[in-house]
């Protein structure tokens, strides 16, 4: 690693300020960053750690919608996201205890790591992502893998996800980084459905719309028969050609929505 | 009811308590004054001239001690390789220098240019990314068979080509032409063993230290044989006299071969530490350890198995390449060929066998002995040939097998080895037993419910062990004996010290070793103590690998405690005023035979610390033998494998459902232990035919340099595992009558995971004879695809 | 320089570190509490895993300022007060759940963690509990075996010695 200060703000205000700093990174549980860190891949002056943060910590729901602070653990979210329960089992299968102990929901969808996960329900779920400045629609949100409309010193301070009539999530894993090979998000809401698929596509998180517009006439597998995304612009790499992902996404979305049902 | 001490006694490991309560002392444990920290810089390309380093930046940085280069090494040897092959016209292998700090050419991705060495591991860091090399970009030659035709990016341009070796062994031409003429049914197979990286989880770690007042150095190491590192070291690379030079091997985690080898940073941190006269410690990363660890297996092999019309095996032929990487690391040459020929006969009688193998440079990391070394390779291929004959004649593959078993033994087979003993019937026997085959039909069908396809897949296999005979692999190339030592220090008060070569970094020799002395003097394993790794408190051993530490070391021990039973006999004899011929020694006395008449072992042992009632005349005064112990043949475990698979055709994910070993290991110290080398053998196996795979873009850049895409097993891919060994024939030629247990897992699992995977897919109507290892998820939907 | 103080097994320390300290490195070099080792660079392998506020953490992914306040235990702080191994400790080596011990600190502290969470765990929630710890040597049976055997599970049904 590079040398650097880490500043431990108690606020957003005090946190934003601290990011003001030339060369400032936001540092949430650092269970992507830290690695990068040690690899020389990013080289902070300052890193602005989130963790104690209390105000973006915590989980609430308001008339269906379920609020989670940007500063919540997986851990926490798998524990107390119990109306959402596809979601918490979403949460309680990221990584692994000790990795989600430490990492947030702010800051996987601060990332957004094409394989990750929390972006496939954000997507699905119709979330708001809420930062110390605006509220952001997710479908505005995602723009390519690694990218989000996030500016340098925003910060996600919460997720907002109303609550679907149904939902589940598929992850087929990666061998070796446990991360999603594919995932398939599937939430049913009473005026339509979103199928929001993350780890398979050059360009990060996508949403399926041939499935959202099928499972929403008929939210059953079979109305799946016969659909498939194009193998053109799926990730290729030495543990699955694009038509392999392709196919998977199929296979999961089936799945999903048989889980869900 | 199982014994509860000495022999055969399932005893629980006395290190354990140690590593459980975070007090084990492994090599990064371990710091000393005046420490320095060494950061290597190392080739991102595969294939590079190095055309210039500027190191005057770095230099000037804070903290920074001295920076090395190439350059600093001219004087000095090239890393060795431990054994010379012949090829099949009787040439010496090729045998490129291996420069500790590349020099003139940099030969795979990690190859080291430069090593910082400064106060903190951070400014060594920081000086390492400021030092300016310019390499040219050279076209790299990664795919063997590319790397021998014409033309190819010469790895070495002092070599005419790529090919270290044309290695041609077994029966003769005319034996294996008639054998193939004269087939009613041959079965080909071409397959790739795919590359592993050992990855034992700790990464590897040296630290050098210099006292320049009496000119000797000690390395601490993660080593599986401190004195194989201090000769190879000392004598070849740095011209060290070997009482100036100390090894020191502490508690190393886990090593699976791939610290057996002398490594460049060893030598570095040693040379490095007489240089400044300061200690210089230099610790792997894993992203390191991906890329300068000696990777493991990358054989790609045709076999043809002829059967005649009665389907017994007449005649069987092979031909590897074998990847060598950009370097010969020390026994990279062997394994491919005296750890893989030999063992081509497998379990079979067949009469004809003849191997070829061309071992191949390649701008890679360089490839040597993983877990079982050239025996999977051996085992793999004839395995899955076999079942594919099986399927291929309508007959079944355990049949098939049984009626080509070899049933007399000594064996001598076509490929040079002498099997001493073995019974092959009485494992698959036992396997049959386990596996529950009569229920497998209704254990498919229940898949078959569930979408699920299930498959069986069984193989045997024989390994040679016990490494090795000196007068034999001195023959075939070896430079070094492959004996083992050990020193039974019996000190005044009756408590003993065993001073073993043999290393132990998860095999539980401090446990086990003491069980067979206790058990031969009849005294509790408490008053026993096991010291090992430390070239300076042990005899000259040779380490820890190819399954050998109880079989050879072990051996020496019984004689070194033969020879002081033989002592305290004459001690004993004079203390009871008797014929040393009429002492019996039992349960820790030493009894006048036929009489009542008895001393107790401590008495004897006091006796002889304290000799004021001593035959001084006749011997001397003290109670301390060594032995060393040379076997006369390899030791042949040999056993039975059988794995269940359940195949989800819509994501083509497999799983193991149940996994059962039959192993005849001979006699068994300790079967707790064995049990576990067991477990973690198959787990290995199953990793790679699963799972684990290095892989190399066509660049020469290492694509799974990390977890990231490296795929490690982890708890939820394994089953509990099945496992036996009560198959016993015990080795007629060690003391101990045993075998060795350390790799078998891995040898012998391989093939059962790739059979099941077929059977599987062949049962869902997928006429699918071959996939290659590691048999991923992609890989099986491909395969359905057609 | 920041100066960090924390609880570690019980003791409170103080030590002046710099912002990219890692609390491996703080444990094993500031400390001398090697207990705790570091098998990756990726947070995957899972040997650094300690105890930071009562929750598993991997050490190897979190920074020495970040604990600071913290209570933290490591292996060194799991045995019995006299020294004597703890009921999981001496699971472990009753059923040889350990080889070469490398991966065996960070074993202990996530199954530790498991059992307070999950008093009778299944033998499917062990494995996906370990999720985050390799071992390269065990296979893994034998430490699933020890961890249910701490529960006071039965596991003389498993198979194997």
């Amino acid at each position: 690693m590079y040398s650097f200060d880490i500043e431990t703000p108690k606020t957003v205000a005090d946190a934003v300020a601290a990011l003001g700093k030339e060369e400032a990174q936001p540092l949430g549980g650092g269970q992507t960053l830290i690695p990068s860190l040690k690899a020389r891949l990013a080289m902070p002056s300052v890193l602005v750690s989130l963790a104690q943060i209390d105000e973006i910590k915590g989980i609430t729901e308001d008339a269906g919608v379920l609020t989670i602070g940007g500063g919540t653990t997986h851990g926490e979210v798998a524990r107390g996201a119990a109306s959402y329960p596809a979601l918490a089992a979403l949460a309680g299968n990221i990584g692994d205890p000790a990795v989600r102990n430490r990492g947030t929901i702010g800051g996987s969808i601060a990332n957004n790591d094409p394989a990750a996960c929390y972006p496939a329900a954000a997507l699905a779920s119709r979330a708001t992502i809420v930062t110390n400045t605006r509220e952001i629609a997710i479908d505005d949100y995602f723009q390519g893998m690694f990218t989000t409309a996030l500016e340098e010193t925003e910060i996600v301070t919460a997720v907002k996800l109303p609550i679907p009539e149904k939902a589940a999530y598929m992850k087929f894993e990666q061998p070796a980084s446990r991360f999603a090979l594919v995932g398939v998000f599937v939430a049913k809401y009473a005026d339509g459905v979103r199928v929001a698929v993350t780890g398979a596509s050059e360009e990060g998180v996508f949403r399926w719309a041939d499935a959202e517009a099928a499972l929403s006439g008929d939210f059953s597998a079979s109305a799946l028969d016969g659909l498939s995304v194009p193998a053109d612009g799926m990730i290729t790499d030495l543990h699955g050609s694009g038509a392999y992902r392709a196919h998977l996404v199929a296979v999961l979305a089936k799945r999903a929505v048989a889980a869900a049902a | 009811m199982p014994k509860d001490h000495g022999i055969g006694a399932p005893q629980k490991r006395r290190e354990d308590v140690r590593f459980l309560t975070g007090t084990g002392k492994y090599t990064d444990d371990i710091n000393v004054y005046g420490q320095t920290y060494c950061v290597f810089v190392r080739s991102d390309v595969a294939h590079g001239r190095i055309i210039s380093i500027d190191t005057a930046e770095a230099e000037a940085m804070p903290g920074v001690v001295r920076i090395f280069t190439g350059k600093d090494f001219e004087d000095v040897g090239g890393v060795p390789c431990g054994w010379l092959v012949t090829d099949r016209n009787g040439e010496p292998m090729k045998e490129p220098r291996h420069p500790v700090l590349a020099q003139g050419k940099v030969r795979h991705v990690g190859d080291p240019y430069a090593a910082v060495v400064a106060d903190t591991l951070q400014e060594a860091r920081d000086a390492a990314e400021a030092i300016v090399a310019d390499i040219e970009e050279l076209d790299a030659a990664v795919n063997m068979k590319a790397a021998l035709e014409p033309g190819a990016p010469r790895v070495h341009d002092d070599l005419s080509d790529n090919l270290c070796y044309d290695w041609l062994f077994g029966s003769d031409q005319d034996a294996i032409d008639k054998a193939f003429s004269e087939a009613a049914h041959v079965t080909t197979l071409e397959l790739v063993n795919n590359r592993l990286v050992a990855n034992p989880m700790e990464p590897r770690v040296a630290l050098g230290e210099y006292a320049r007042a009496n000119d000797e150095s000690t390395l601490y190491t993660t080593s599986q044989n401190p004195h194989v590192i201090r000769l190879l070291m000392g004598a070849f690379v740095l011209g060290i006299p070997e009482h100036k030079l100390r090894v020191v091997a502490p508690d190393v985690g886990g090593g699976f071969g791939t610290k057996i080898f002398h490594y460049a940073e060893e030598a570095f941190v040693t040379f490095a530490s007489r240089k400044i006269n300061r200690p210089v410690k230099w610790t792997s990363t894993r992203s390191e350890a991906f890329m300068s660890d000696a990777h493991g297996r990358d054989h790609v092999s045709k076999i043809e198995l002829a059967l005649d019309g009665d389907n017994n095996f007449i005649g069987l032929r092979t031909d590897t390449y074998a990847n060598m990487g950009a370097y010969l690391s020390t026994f990279a040459s062997c394994t491919p060929t005296w750890l893989h020929g030999t063992l081509m006969a497998g379990n079979y009688k067949t009469p004809a066998v003849q191997v070829n193998v061309k071992a191949v440079f390649t701008n890679t990391v360089p490839v040597d002995a993983y877990r079982g070394a050239g025996r999977p390779e051996a085992t793999y291929q004839l395995e899955r040939v076999v079942d594919k004959a099986a399927r291929e004649l309508g007959v079944d593959p355990i049949a098939l097998r049984r009626q080509n078993f070899i049933t007399e033994f000594p064996y001598a087979t076509p490929v040079a080895v002498e099997y001493d003993t073995g019974d092959y019937g009485a494992t698959m026997d036992k396997l049959e037993e386990m596996i529950d085959r009569p229920g497998f039909a209704a254990r498919r069908e229940e898949s078959k419910a569930r979408g699920m396809l299930r498959g069986l897949g069984v193989n045997c296999y024989i390994e040679a062990c016990g490494i090795a005979p000196s007068n034999l692999v001195g023959q075939l190339g070896a430079r070094a004996g492959l004996y083992d030592a050990a020193t039974v220090r019996v000190n005044a008060t009756g408590s003993i010290s065993v001073m073993v070569g043999a290393h132990s970094h998860g095999q539980g020799h401090e446990t086990a070793f003491p069980q067979v002395v206790a058990e031969m003097l009849g005294i509790d394993e408490s008053m026993i103590d096991i010291v090992h790794g430390d070239t300076s408190r042990i005899p000259f051993g040779m380490g820890t690998y190819g399954s050998r530490s109880l079989a050879v070391c072990g051996s020496a021990m019984v004689r070194a405690t033969e020879k002081i039973i033989n002592k305290a006999k004459k001690i004993a004899g004079h203390l009871l005023e008797a014929s040393d011929a009429d002492i019996e020694l039992k349960d820790g006395q030493f009894t006048v035979a036929g009489t009542d008449k008895s001393v107790a072992w401590g008495d004897v042992t006091l006796a002889a610390y304290v000799p004021h009632n001593y035959p001084l005349e006749d011997i001397e005064p003290g109670l301390e033998e060594t032995a060393f112990y040379d076997p006369s043949n390899f030791t042949y475990p040999s056993g039975a494998y059988a794995c269940e698979v359940e195949l989800d055709p819509e994501t083509g994910r497999v799983t193991i459902e149940r996994f059962a070993a039959a192993d005849d290991f001979g006699n068994v110290i300790n079967p707790m232990i064995v049990t576990g080398q067991v477990h973690g053998g198959i787990a290995q196996g199953v990793g790679q035919a699963l799972m684990e795979s290095c892989i190399y873009d066509e660049d020469g850049q290492l694509i799974s340099a990390s977890y990231m895409d490296y795929a490690m097993p982890r708890a939820e891919d394994m089953p509990f595992f099945q496992v036996d060994h009560s198959c016993v024939t015990p080795c007629t030629h060690n003391p101990l009558g045993v075998k060795g247990c350390g790799e078998a897992g891995a040898i012998g699992s391989p093939p059962a995971v790739v059979n099941a995977v077929l059977d599987a897919l062949n049962s869902g109507g997928h006429s699918v004879d071959h996939i290659d290892m590691p048999v991923s998820p992609h890989r099986v939907w491909q395969a359905m695809q057609g | 320089m920041t100066k960090v103080t924390m609880t570690v097994n019980g003791k409170a320390v103080s030590k002046e570190v710099s912002g990219n300290t890692l609390m491996t490195e703080f444990l094993r070099d500031e400390l001398r509490l090697t207990g705790t080792h570091v098998g990756c660079d990726t947070s995957q392998c899972g040997a650094c895993v300690i105890h930071v506020n009562g929750q598993g953490i991997k050490a190897c992914s979190m920074f020495a300022v970040e604990a600071s306040g913290a209570d933290v235990t490591t292996i060194e702080g799991m045995a019995n007060a006299d020294g004597s191994l703890s009921v999981l400790q001496q699971a472990f080596q009753d059923h040889h759940g350990l080889q070469c011990g490398f991966c065996t600190p960070g074993m202990v502290m996530t199954a530790a963690k498991l059992l307070e969470e999950n008093p009778a765990p299944t033998e499917h929630e062990v494995r996906d509990y370990l999720e985050g710890n390799i071992c390269r040597c065990t296979g893994y049976h034998n430490i699933v075996k020890a961890i249910m055997a701490a529960s006071g599970q039965d596991v003389s049904g498993i198979a194997a010695e």
